[in-house]
């Protein structure tokens, strides 16, 4: 049966199909497209100053001599320590919410709040950090002031992913493993959290790497940007990849400006490892867990 | 409703002094929903009791409610008395974790752990505190379920890789590793093909040597073969109960004989 309406209707349903297939592939072109020009605009930009000397020396205040290795150091110190201090404490959140809390308008109310601190502005953790952190608690401008500072910005996304995750797991499971006269701790630990690992990785991982690309959280607490050491202890000032950056392309010589971009392209290479690593360990443990 | 004559005559059928576990006016409600209205049960000891009724007359919720499966549901209330070996599984100082040691659950769906065959069964060992060397009791929980031979070399394989009736025998396997009194089976073979099904009513039958077996079923031919006693529920209510041989010949409630002789259902 044909449909009312005849060949002309057929030749607009077409030309809306191709026009609607065009215009996405032209977002997809345009979105890459620009992703690339600016890769290739760093790359040309720092690739030539990118060199072991340059990341192995601290800053200094001539650009031929100025380096990334405080920077690197830093961040990384940053990174382990935000790890340490927001898997556990986000894994746990999101187990109790999950398993332990009942469904409550309190339960709600925490909910609702955890999605609006993932909105927050960055700087907002930065001055919040800075009155509790470095004042009332007295840390002063340390790497623990910014790793609980960082930690506080990225434990509503490990929260949000581990619940995802959690919730992912079959109720199956759970009911077999219950009507084994498991406790609920016995059916979490053994069943829901090895299950949910993958997930709770994925999303961990993802939040810790956008935390190792914040600046204005760390600028707000007070991070130097010009340290010529490697902090030894959680207590010293340190200072971060991006805060490094930000300094060299704020000074007028164009010399620190080829070094900056030298920076954006470590700082590029150790979050896209991040990513990857992320998507490798899913793919693992996902593998591991469907057999 | 049941008449007193009846229910009399039900309760005679029941060799008293033998229930291992009984309901007394039980009503469940899920929210405004009444589920299961003023229920009064027993099931004996060492048989098999089949509930079978129409879907949705509340078989599975009653099922649950004997081993406390259903305190997870939200919204959930439940008055009355369930007793197990005379004391009621809802008093305030029952823990549900330790009851459901006592007594197992089959499901529907087979849910076998993303585990290997031998940790299924392990699991259950020790959050039960079985101690020391589990093979041995992993190798005789299987071979209860007459699934050892099929699996005895692959132990360590998936549990997952199994067929349906395998992984069902499998969890099988898991309920009775840690020794509970009464199996309780909610359509345990409704997901099975023909041949894996009549595997798994021969296990049944076999088991009933050692424990009270309670199983829902919409399959009347399979209750009508594998169970001692059968109860008929409709819309919540029980209608009928008694040996199953006089049920199906010889129904008392006309609903009974209509559903047993396929007029509905």
């Amino acid at each position: 049966m044909r449909a009312p309406g005849g060949p002309g209707m057929r030749r607009r349903r077409r030309a809306a199909a191709v026009a609607l297939q065009a215009l996405a592939l032209g977002a997809v072109v345009v979105g890459l497209g620009v992703l690339v020009v600016l890769l290739f605009d760093v790359l040309r930009d720092g690739a030539g100053t990118l060199t072991w000397t340059f990341l192995d020396s601290f800053p200094s205040r001539r650009w031929q001599q100025a380096g990334f290795k405080a920077a690197i150091f830093g961040s990384v110190y940053l990174l382990v320590l935000v790890a340490v201090i927001s898997f556990p404490l986000g894994v746990g959140a999101a187990v109790y919410l999950e398993e332990y809390a009942r469904r409550s308008a309190m339960t709600r109310f925490v909910e609702i709040n955890i999605a609006n601190l993932a909105a927050v502005p960055s700087i907002v953790y930065g001055l919040l950090g800075l009155g509790v952190f470095v004042r009332t608690l007295g840390l002063g401008r340390s790497l623990l002031a910014g790793a609980l500072t960082m930690s506080l910005l990225i434990l509503p996304v490990i929260i949000t992913a581990a619940r995802e995750a959690i919730r992912a797991v079959p109720a199956s499971i759970r009911e077999g493993a219950y009507a084994l006269g498991a406790s609920r701790w016995q059916v979490v630990r053994h069943h829901v959290l090895p299950m949910a690992l993958p997930g709770i990785l994925t999303g961990t991982i993802l939040a810790l790497s956008r935390a190792i690309g914040e600046t204005a959280p760390l600028i707000a607490i007070g991070a130097l940007t010009y340290v010529a050491f490697v902090p030894e202890s959680v207590f010293d000032p340190f200072t971060a990849m991006p805060i490094q950056i930000y300094n060299w392309v704020s000074r007028p010589q164009q010399g620190f400006h080829a070094i900056a971009a030298s920076g954006i392209l470590v700082l590029l290479v150790v979050m896209l490892g991040f990513n990857a690593l992320a998507i490798v360990l899913r793919a693992r443990m996902q593998r591991r867990s469907q057999w | 409703m049941m008449s007193e004559a009846q229910a009399a005559q039900s309760a005679a059928e029941v060799p008293s002094g033998l229930a291992a576990l009984s309901t007394e006016g039980l009503n469940v409600w899920y929210g405004t929903s009444h589920a299961i209205q003023d229920v009064s049960l027993t099931f004996p000891e060492r048989s098999i009791t089949a509930i079978i009724g129409p879907s949705g007359c509340g078989k599975s919720t009653l099922l649950r409610c004997l081993n406390r499966m259903n305190d997870f549901i939200p919204g959930v209330r439940i008055t009355g008395r369930v007793a197990y070996r005379g004391e009621d599984i809802y008093a305030p100082d029952v823990d549900p974790v330790e009851l459901r040691r006592s007594i197992g659950m089959i499901f529907q769906k087979p849910n076998p752990f993303p585990k290997s065959i031998y940790e299924n069964i392990a699991f259950g060992l020790r959050i039960n505190g079985y101690r020391g060397d589990l093979l041995p009791r992993v190798e005789r929980s299987l071979r209860q379920a007459a699934l050892w031979d099929e699996v005895r070399d692959r132990l360590r394989d998936s549990a997952l890789a199994l067929s349906g009736g395998q992984q069902q025998r499998l969890c099988i396997a898991r309920a009775l590793a840690i020794e509970p009194d009464i199996l309780l089976m909610d359509e345990p073979c409704s997901a099975l093909d023909p041949t894996a099904t009549a595997r798994i009513e021969d296990l049944i039958t076999e088991l009933k040597a050692s424990y009270t077996i309670v199983i829902v079923t919409h399959n009347m031919q399979q209750a009508a073969r594998v169970s001692d006693y059968t109860a008929f529920m409709l819309n919540g209510r029980l209608i009928e109960f008694g040996p199953t041989e006089r049920i199906f010949t010889r129904p008392a409630d006309e609903r009974t004989e209509a559903y047993i002789t396929g007029r509905f259902g």
